[in-house]
């Protein structure tokens, strides 16, 4: 075995399997479940906010999630194999077009929100179906 | 009895504990390690063992080293080195070829770990002594990085026109041999000969480590070796 190999047996029992989160992707708005103990009890905080980055290979691997707090960004980074996370729910689907969404930190105000999936999708089979109704005739 | 092993460090990763803290950990391939050597006090003026650690092919050894490891009962290893024993009856528990591994920390809580550092070259004071440097301005020119004065009359004696001896200066850093003391053990797994560390241990991925048990330990860390 090479040391990629031995390492990754270490850590192999460690990581959660893929089922555990939903497939999401940079731009979505997203439900954190974290863990928290306080003393003997355990309680759980919902963290929601924007995924900016994605980064790390198996074990090291995490996300950065964004969220405006009282008028101030706050952006919290979650170790995805942390026994600390319980769920991650997706909330609305972002359309993004790069892979870290780091000028979100700058934009203000309305301008903050990302465009919709759903809608980006929907905009696209509107303006395929008026092409076919304005092919239609023409014929 | 002190436990000690030779071993190759693998790499770092991180490792959760149950209530989800994140730790730091080295992961070090240790042993096994056959004992090539028994010392003994009346024969040799001390008490020690010699282990081995590493196998090479035959002909990539020497015809001493073939013979020397061939009376353990062992191919030729890569490397020796000696475990000193302060009582002399401790060695009695050991005998030539016997193997060691891992599970020799096998509730040892605290080990500490030889290696030798990452070679840096040749460096300035600032990176190899942490001197400050002198300043950015104030009529400070092309100097900002040097040492400053090294001591117009100081000698070993108190005055002299001479440098002190051993005067921290610039020159060639690393690839020394560094102990780093009582890291937490996290766990042994004597199945795959894995060894796992809280922390960094000297040297680069693919180095060889010594491992022991710990000599010293500090007050909390006595304390937690004790509460078990």
């Amino acid at each position: 075995m090479n040391a990629t190999e031995i390492i990754e047996s270490v850590v192999g029992s460690q990581l959660k399997p893929e089922s555990d989160y939903p497939s999401f992707s940079i731009g979505d708005t997203l439900n954190i479940h974290v863990r928290i103990v306080e003393g003997d009890k355990e309680r759980i905080q919902v963290y929601q906010g924007v995924l900016i980055s994605q980064r790390g290979r198996g074990i090291n691997r995490s996300i950065t999630v964004r969220r405006i707090v009282a008028n101030e960004g706050v952006e919290r980074v979650f170790p995805l194999h942390s026994p600390r996370i319980a769920k991650i729910e997706i909330v609305r689907r972002g359309d993004a077009r790069r892979a870290k969404l780091y000028f979100l930190r700058d934009r203000v105000g309305k301008s903050r929100r990302l465009r919709d999936q759903r809608r980006g999708l929907q905009h696209v089979s509107e303006t395929s179906a008026k092409a076919s109704v304005a092919e239609a005739q023409d014929d | 009895m002190p436990a000690a092993l030779l071993g190759r460090k693998i790499g770092m990763t991180r490792y959760y504990t149950e209530d989800g803290r994140n730790i730091p950990v080295t992961v070090i391939e240790a042993g096994p390690c056959p004992v090539t050597q028994v010392k003994q006090a009346e024969r040799d003026g001390y008490s020690a063992i010699q282990i081995g650690f590493d196998p090479v092919k035959p002909r990539r050894s020497t015809m001493p080293i073939i013979g020397h490891d061939g009376k353990a009962g062992t191919g030729p290893l890569r490397h020796h080195r000696e475990v000193r024993f302060e009582d002399a009856k401790d060695v009695e528990n050991y005998e030539l070829g016997q193997s060691l591994d891992v599970s020799v920390f096998e509730g040892v809580k605290f080990v500490d770990i030889a290696g030798t550092s990452k070679g840096k070259g040749f460096q300035g004071v600032m990176k190899r002594h942490n001197f400050a440097g002198l300043e950015a301005s104030h009529g400070v020119e092309r100097k900002h990085r040097s040492a400053g004065s090294i001591g117009g009359h100081a000698t070993n004696l108190g005055t002299g026109p001479k440098v002190k001896k051993g005067k921290r200066m610039a020159g060639h850093m690393g690839d020394e041999r560094v102990t780093v003391r009582s890291l937490d053990v996290i766990s042994v797994d004597p199945e795959r000969n894995l060894l796992l560390v809280k922390g960094p241990v000297p040297g680069a991925n693919g180095g060889l480590v010594y491992i022991r048990e710990a000599k010293r330990l500090n007050r909390s860390k006595t304390q937690r070796a004790k509460a078990g």
